[in-house]
């Protein structure tokens, strides 16, 4: 008997535009590109901790004790010691002190605006920055690059043609429901090539792990990139830690990492190998604890590398110091660099991408510095 | 091409068929719909601004007094019911809102309503303004949609969510009086002003410099939101000087705002703006790719009428273009759930037992999964009005899903599917959904697949 899915894939695949398959040859280019927002403002002074500048014992306290050493200077989350074997490899490097150039009014929903639409100030540029570098991508096609998620990537989001898929949207019909809604989109091209599409990505009845939709969400992305995707973005939630973050942050470092190892797994040896993952949230928190044993909005903060084609093993970034003199608005780790300039020059060593077009076109507005250095 | 039939005016420039409320007779009915009273809006209410403004006031005293290591255990807990009450107040809204695309005779109403509550995106960026979403539109543009275009403008660029979502309210003239005597932070902030004139008035491709933009912004200094909540027009904010936009010179001192209100209607009156609003208009309701004929009369009859919407809409649906066949446009999520609403004619009764946890399962989340969360928009720029953006895979699986399983938590029986298909699709329906609705396992996956069908999510 036929499966649902075989089903499906025998009678659409002339029909569907998605479903047509370029060889890997013809994919413009080889290495992975892996994009991970961190929604709600990551803490990088508790994930990537200056144990060693005096200022941040004082500042964190309880909050910032312990940690495994990553050079003498930094110690990592304990949340994120499943990580420390990447960090080991070299497959795990941080980028300190760096924000987006928003400034003074750290909204949530401002600050995600311009980290994903790649400009200098909000409203600049409405398209996601991927989606301008995907128009840059001779012999793009839809596949090339995945938003995984709800339709939240504006950083993917634009008028270049880009896949998209919820591994939780589970279309688990009846086999008798399937064949007949098969049938009733058969006369309208479009519907017809979403629903096949849909069809095969989640119609084989996906088993989901409660509460572990992010690995599903990796899992995916992984089987993706193993085949013609070359751009995968999606997000990780929970990082809005402004209450007893020693407990709140957990989960959110518990995805994180979880995530990195199950697309580490997923690609395999030889693919992980070429794959740049870059995780950036929108701005850092502020340098003091507050009241409720959590930290509000700040500016500064930190971007997490990952992936066999970054030179990890490092922390990168020009450290500012936590003195109050050194702070900006006398609350924030002070910005030394702009994240756009870090996703830049990974970009430019991916690609090859040319500097002015992605000071241009891509991050318009930026200005790249020297060259970071960021992979191996 | 022809030109009006009821069943295609319900479809397409309506909220859909229903079995129980009959389309309009005419494009004059339709057009008087606008004017008649909005007995929608009264029997499912919607909080208005000023009443949220209120609320918004109380519960921010409420979380000062429950800050700091000495304040009462209470007062953090009765802020925290009021967050908490608010955002189930707003599903109930969303559910108001639902009632009134299901019950209303008047459905052109709901749809201009919704298309201008679209082109004026406004929405809170704090967690307590994300409830103004609703009551914004209920006061700012739902008593403006069959007026004067200015009029409509001057409401939406003056509303206090406006000012706050396109940062307005943090804009002050570097060398206003305020700034000089160092009480308040000068800074000129452009995102009103440009998104007026690239998304509200001119279009993207209108007429105007970064100079321009410049100068409005500047102009718009004093426009401000105080501490209740309210609007409130500063001098003390405004930028001295006159301001020379699109060659006209406007303000001087002292600054008023009454030569913003010129600036904003003579921007409405542009004849960039009329060609702009005149397209989206014929986009929306019509095609992605609309007739130019049609376009042109709309343009016409705009700049005729100095703007007097109703005319507008006249033009377009005295157009034949405006009825030609087939079903081209492809519904929103959010309208795609209120035409099945109405096609199976939810009642309020039904609708006011549903839970909070029913509303998010049923409603809410099948929204995200669609791609267009509730008041939730990506960006000041709206919903895509391009099909593409909605015939997705996640798109049209989570509207399979949504049809399948919803509408038995909607009604106390599910109707029959083959009469079902009449009852929804009326001359539209294919073979295919026939013998679909006729051949499913279950009454539900038979109704689903009627809901789920291009012919319902086209208009």
């Amino acid at each position: 008997m036929l499966s649902r899915r075989g089903f499906l894939i025998g009678c659409s695949a002339a029909a569907s535009p998605f479903v047509t398959r370029v060889s890997l040859a013809a994919a413009p280019w080889d290495a992975r590109l892996v994009v991970i927002v961190l929604r709600g403002a990551m803490d990088g002074l508790d994930v990537v901790r200056p144990y060693a500048d005096p200022g941040y014992a004082a500042a964190r306290g309880a909050l910032g004790e312990g940690g495994s050493d990553l050079d003498g200077f930094f110690a990592l989350h304990p949340g994120l010691d499943p990580l420390m074997p990447l960090w080991r490899a070299g497959e795990l490097g941080f980028v300190h002190a760096v924000s987006t150039p928003y400034r003074n009014k750290r909204s949530h929903f401002d600050g995600q605006d311009l980290l994903e639409a790649g400009g200098e100030a909000v409203g600049q540029v409405r398209d996601g920055w991927l989606n301008r570098l995907l128009a840059q991508l001779p012999g793009a096609e839809p596949r090339t690059a995945f938003a995984i998620g709800h339709g939240e990537m504006k950083i993917l989001g634009g008028p270049q043609p880009v896949a998209d898929w919820s591994p939780e949207v589970d279309l688990a019909l009846s086999p008798q429901a399937m064949r007949l809604a098969e049938r009733v989109m058969m006369d309208d091209p479009a519907f017809h090539a979403a629903f096949a599409e849909a069809a095969m990505l989640g119609g084989g009845g996906m088993a989901l792990e409660k509460g572990a939709a992010h690995l599903d969400v990796a899992r995916f992305a992984a089987d993706q990139l193993k085949g013609d995707t070359r751009i995968a973005a999606f997000s990780i939630n929970g990082w809005d830690t402004h209450g007893r973050q020693a407990k709140t942050i957990v989960p959110a470092l518990e995805r994180l990492s979880g995530t990195l190892l199950a697309l580490k797994e997923g690609v395999g040896a030889a693919v992980w190998a070429k794959t740049a993952v870059i995780a950036m949230t929108e701005f850092g928190r502020t340098v003091q604890v507050n009241g409720t044993g959590g930290t509000d909005h700040g500016t500064g903060g930190a971007m997490l590398l990952a992936g066999g084609a970054i030179a990890g093993g490092r922390v990168y970034g020009q450290w500012p110091g936590l003195d109050e003199a050194s702070l900006l608005d006398r609350r924030d780790l002070m910005p030394t660099g702009d994240v756009r300039a870090a996703a830049a020059w990974i970009l430019r060593g991916l690609g090859g991408f040319d500097k002015g077009l992605l000071e241009q076109v891509v991050f318009p507005g930026l200005e790249m510095g020297a060259d970071h250095g960021l992979l191996r | 091409m022809t030109g009006f039939s009821p069943d295609l005016a319900e479809i397409r420039f309506g909220c859909g068929l229903s079995p129980v409320v009959a389309p309009p007779a005419s494009v004059v009915a339709m057009l008087e719909g606008l004017r008649a009273p909005d007995t929608m809006a009264q029997r499912f209410p919607v909080e208005g601004y000023d009443a949220f403004a209120r609320w918004l006031t109380e519960t921010k005293a409420l979380r000062r007094s429950g800050k700091g290591k000495k304040a009462p255990k209470k007062a953090l807990k009765s802020f925290r019911e009021a967050r908490g009450d608010k955002i189930v107040e707003g599903l109930r809204w969303a559910m108001a809102a639902q009632l009134r695309w299901t019950w209303t005779e008047t459905a052109f109403r709901e749809r201009i309503v919704a298309f201008w509550a679209d082109h004026f995106t406004a929405t809170g960026k704090m967690t307590l303004m994300r409830a103004a979403a609703d009551p914004y539109v209920e006061t700012s543009i739902r008593p403006h949609v069959a007026g004067r275009f200015a009029d409509l403008l001057v409401a939406a660029e003056t509303s206090p969510l406006m000012l706050h979502y396109l940062d307005q309210s943090a804009s002050v003239g570097p060398d206003s009086r305020a700034a000089r005597n160092n009480e308040a932070r000068g800074g000129l902030n452009e995102n009103l002003a440009r998104e007026v004139m690239e998304l509200h008035t001119l279009g993207v491709g209108g007429p105007y410099t970064q100079d321009d933009v410049r100068q409005l912004a500047e102009l718009f200094t004093g426009l401000t939101v105080n501490n209740d909540a309210e609007f409130v027009f500063r001098p003390a904010f405004a930028e001295p000087g006159t301001e020379t936009i699109l060659g006209k010179t406007y303000g001087g001192n002292p600054a008023t705002l009454e030569s913003i209100g010129q600036a904003l209607r003579d921007l409405a009156a542009h004849p960039a703006t009329a060609a702009h609003l005149a397209r989206k208009l014929a986009v929306h309701f019509v095609s992605d790719t609309p007739d130019e004929r049609l376009v042109q009369a709309m343009t016409a009859r705009f700049l005729e009428t100095g703007g007097d919407l109703a005319q507008v809409y006249a033009a377009m649906l005295d157009h034949p273009a405006a009825w030609a066949l087939p079903l081209v446009n492809v519904k929103p999520p959010q309208q795609f759930i209120g035409s099945a609403w109405r096609a199976l004619a939810v009642t309020p009764e039904r609708v006011a037992r549903l839970k909070p946890k029913a509303i998010r399962q049923g409603f809410e989340q099948p929204l995200v999964a669609m791609g267009q969360p509730w008041m939730l928009p990506n960006g000041p720029d709206g919903w895509p009005e391009q099909d593409a953006a909605w015939v997705t895979p996640p798109g049209v699986a989570a509207r399979l899903i949504w049809a399948v399983n919803a509408p038995p938590t909607l009604v106390k029986a599910l109707p029959d599917p083959r009469a079902f298909v009449d009852v929804a699709l009326g001359r539209f329906g294919t073979d295919a959904v026939r013998f679909a609705a006729a051949a499913a396992e279950s009454r539900a996956e038979a109704v689903g697949l009627v809901l789920a069908s291009p012919a319902f999510q086209r208009r």
